[in-house]
């Protein structure tokens, strides 16, 4: 169903390119599908589900898929993104995606760490969290994507999974895609394993995870 | 209502931002993304009146930024729509992001780049300070196809080309004019001789690519650069356009332009390049032997006959309204065995007049 993964061992974003993959197979859909990458471990995606998908720049795949789905609005426009690219140097094009309501789908990989440069603080890094930016422990709130989404467009869909709930992951998943049909604006914000720069083995992984829906409530808002 | 200009044939009077709009549309443009910003604004505004009485056919979207109106250029090319962009000045800076995608993934991107005077936020209505930035704003060393139109006329023409240069060849391809002459309004007649290059999109449902922007291997990328790189040569051949102007002549002289000869030769793009011409005409009639060199694509620069015609004069004069950055593509072209002596007025962010050109040669 895919290539080889190029991600890290324990990484949690192939379990989310499977299931949106899973999801147009049953949809019959693969033909229709765009899949833009943001720069980040996203980018790593690049030749790993047999769909269109192209690399963008850092904090761009939100604009770009939004200019695609504007010039070929029958094809399902996919945003693939990590919280960097979604909510520090990308929030300015998602939060206007989703003002102006465009069919677009953006999937956020929150894994609260800047990932493919080494661990460094994101705007989803938690209070007291260490990282490689935040040595001595992050000192402020995350930033709440979906809950801050939510307020821009009463018709979008918006709502926070883990890939660690992988029924919850498909469901979000189909209700944002059924959504883009619909021709609103979805989001669905997904808590993705990072064991490399948690550095945490085995069940501790899920364990790490487990902790950071203490602070990322999952559900639709 | 917005003057439906495609209706009407022969001699029109239009501003620069009209001529644009026109040119676009006939180029088969459909998708516009942009931001406003001083003096490209009305670019935007003119193409989203003509897109509100096209019946659906255009579109256009005012994005959040000039970065964002970039990579909707991009997604929509990418999907096979003729998208393009207008920006100026920090607009430019911004464009960079996106147009360093467009290099590198070799996407037919189109900007009209209105320069404004700089640094920051300057001026803004006359420089040719976007030079280096049109050609060499990315990070790497993406290649890109830049005009520099000189009469609203040539905008118009450059405008058409533009498109058809970035879906032939998928080299990002740059309109660079100023605030002056998009404000500027002069008889023209547009016209293109051609046909549009008809677009087709990268990814359908008809394809299944994986695309990358980024390689692993440090010898994969300077492969590709090295391709890119040989493209563009074999291109420029087909793209490179210039003038060469000894003042007023009858069709017998036009004809016979290689053979005449001038002592001095000016070189001068854009609007200076119109200021120049008019220049050599005065010259002329004083008696001077003064011809000049106009180049109209930067990028690639007419080097052949820059060199051609270096080797024939005793002197070089550039002009222009930046600090150096047209004298730099000179120098960067002349063949190293040239010996010409190189002078220049160089105005950045002020404009040049017919006259000052002429009292260079007392």
């Amino acid at each position: 169903m895919s290539k080889d993964s190029k991600f890290c061992p324990g990484c949690g974003q192939p379990a989310i390119l499977q299931t949106l993959y899973r999801i147009l197979q049953e949809q019959k859909s693969e033909e229709k599908a765009v899949l833009g990458l943001d720069i980040g471990c996203s980018l790593l995606a690049w030749d790993f589900l047999p769909i269109n998908t192209f690399q963008t720049h850092h904090g761009r795949v939100t604009a770009t898929m939004v200019g695609f789905k504007r010039a070929q609005p029958d094809l399902l426009s996919f945003a693939y993104t990590g919280d960097g690219g979604a909510y520090a140097i990308g929030l300015q094009s998602l939060l206007w995606a989703a003002k102006r309501n465009d069919p677009v789908t953006v999937i956020v990989a929150n894994n609260a760490v800047y990932a493919m440069t080494g661990g460094q603080t994101a705007p989803t890094t938690m209070r007291g969290q260490k990282t490689d930016t935040s040595p001595g422990g992050y000192e402020e709130d995350p930033m709440m994507g979906p809950e801050l989404v939510r307020n821009l467009n009463a018709k979008a869909y918006i709502a926070r999974t883990a890939m660690n709930n992988m029924k919850h992951m498909k469901e979000c998943l189909e209700k944002a895609i059924q959504a883009q049909r619909d021709g609103n604006f979805s989001m669905v914000e997904v808590l993705s394993f990072c064991p490399t720069n948690w550095r945490t083995f085995g069940p501790k992984t899920n364990e790490y995870l487990e902790r950071m829906k203490e602070h990322f409530k999952l559900g639709e808002f | 209502m917005f003057m439906n200009i495609n209706m009407q044939k022969g001699k029109q009077f239009l501003t620069g931002h009209e001529v644009v709009v026109q040119a676009c549309i006939d180029a088969g443009a459909t998708h516009m993304f942009g931001y406003p910003i001083t003096p490209g604004t009305e670019i935007l505004s003119g193409w989203i009146r003509q897109a509100e009485e096209s019946g659906g056919k255009l579109h256009y979207l005012q994005t959040e930024d000039e970065i964002a109106a970039g990579f909707c250029v991009v997604g929509a090319v990418m999907a096979g729509a003729k998208a393009f962009t207008a920006t100026a000045g920090p607009g430019t800076v911004l464009m960079q992001d996106a147009m360093g995608m467009a290099d590198g993934m070799r996407l037919p991107f189109v900007a009209i780049i209105a320069q404004r005077g700089g640094p920051s936020s300057g001026t803004v209505i006359y420089s040719q300070q976007e030079v280096n930035l049109a050609i060499h704003g990315g990070n790497g060393e993406g290649l890109r196809i830049v005009f520099s139109p000189s009469t609203v006329e040539e905008l118009y023409r450059v405008t058409r080309r533009a498109f058809n240069t970035a879906w032939q060849y998928r080299f990002p391809s740059v309109v660079l004019t100023d605030g002056f002459l998009l404000k500027t309004k002069q008889d023209v007649v547009l016209d293109f001789m051609g046909e549009n290059v008809e677009p087709t999109p990268l990814v359908s449902e008809h394809t299944q690519k994986n695309i990358r922007n980024i390689y692993t291997f440090e010898q994969e990328l300077m492969d590709e650069l090295g391709k890119q790189k040989e493209d563009f040569e074999v291109m420029s051949k087909d793209v490179e356009e210039y003038e060469v102007y000894f003042g007023e002549m009858n069709n017998d002289q036009r004809t016979m332009i290689n053979e005449q000869r001038c002592e001095e030769l000016i070189i001068a793009h854009g609007i200076v390049g119109a200021a120049a011409k008019d220049a050599v005409d005065e010259l002329k009639k004083q008696g001077k032997s003064v011809g000049l060199f106009r180049p109209i694509t930067l990028s690639p620069f007419p080097k052949d006959e820059l060199n051609r015609l270096s080797k024939q004069v005793k002197r070089i004069i550039i002009v222009e309204s930046s600090m150096g950055q047209l004298r730099d593509l000179v120098k960067q072209n002349l063949d190293s065995h040239v010996d010409v002596e190189i002078d220049g007025l160089y105005k950045p962010a002020v404009g040049i007049e017919v006259e000052e050109i002429v009292q260079l040669f007392k």
